[in-house]
């Protein structure tokens, strides 16, 4: 589908953008993945009061990432995450075999170290979705190999 | 049609309120004020009883003497509250709950503007003339 490519192309070319300004370096490298993320966020925030719209009132936080998981997931990579796993004490970890946002890289662990940057926006749409829905926390995403990915998100108890 | 018609921010601040007639204002600012114990009174209750009152729309609030109070909360945990005329008994429930769903497309159009600050007052003119053609029509 003609949508799907639009959507990869825009995400890529906008790391393109962010990643051809300023210098090298370790803090410079730091704020692009927080713009990034930044991005993600608000993106985030509209999505997800365009998806709950028709949606009944949800009854708990696991209610909430099963959303994420399930209805949050497909509208946005045409999958559900593959597995989902908590603590129960505010730490669930989504864990998706093939990203779509990496399937595009070559699979493996060549290229690994460019992983953060095309998982950074991601991390930022579930942050900012969850705290639309009322839920702070902080997302972080880690790769092991390549179009496999996990996202931890710790929910922050106010 | 409505007198007044609010919306309410998670943190319980007005993000937008428009009344008619003017003079009436402040009064009205009171009554989705006093409105807001009960929207949260029904969120609560519904958590505990479950299953069968997850709906977002909230029905009848309480009715006054002169208004009756109705109120809607978004997942989002966005309220918005419209107050209508009592002596308007011809209006249905349904017309209510059609008002609400008109009301929650136009707020996710706006929240879903890259230029609106999510947590700012709504400026929009699209909501804004989306609100007047609910309102009663001053005469």
């Amino acid at each position: 589908m003609a949508d799907e490519a639009l959507f990869q192309f825009l995400h890529s070319e906008l790391i393109q953008y962010i990643y051809k300004s300023g210098g090298s370096g370790e803090t410079e490298n730091g704020k692009r993945i927080t713009k990034l993320e930044t991005m993600g966020f608000r993106v985030g925030q509209g999505l997800i009061e365009r998806f709950t719209k028709e949606t009944p009132r949800f009854k708990d936080e696991l209610d909430i990432m099963k959303f994420i998981c399930k209805d949050f997931w497909t509208c946005l990579f045409k999958k559900q995450i593959d597995n989902l796993r908590t603590n129960h004490q505010g730490i669930y970890v989504l864990q998706d075999n093939s990203f779509r946002l990496l399937s595009q890289l070559s699979a493996g662990k060549q290229y690994l170290e460019h992983a953060p940057k095309y998982l950074a926006f991601t991390c930022g749409l579930v942050r900012g979705g969850l705290s639309d829905l009322g839920v702070k926390s902080v997302v972080t995403a880690e790769v092991a190999g390549m179009p496999a990915c996990k996202f931890q998100v710790m929910i922050q108890k106010a | 049609m409505a007198v007044c018609i609010a919306v309410i921010a998670k943190e319980n601040y007005p993000l937008y309120i428009r009344s008619v007639p003017m003079q009436n204002e402040l009064k009205f600012h009171y009554t989705v004020h006093t409105s807001l114990d009960v929207v949260e009174e029904k969120i609560s209750a519904a958590g505990k009883a479950m299953a069968d009152q997850r709906e977002l729309y909230l029905g009848l609030l309480y009715p006054t003497e002169d208004y009756k109070v109705y109120g809607y909360v978004t997942n989002s945990k966005v309220k918005f509250v419209i107050v209508v005329d009592s002596s308007n008994t011809s209006l249905r429930d349904n017309e209510i709950r059609s008002m609400f769903r008109k009301l929650h497309n136009s707020f996710t159009d706006v929240m879903c503007n890259p230029f609106y600050n999510p947590g700012d007052p709504v400026q929009s003119k699209a909501f804004d003339s989306m609100v007047s053609g609910m309102m009663v029509q001053a005469s």
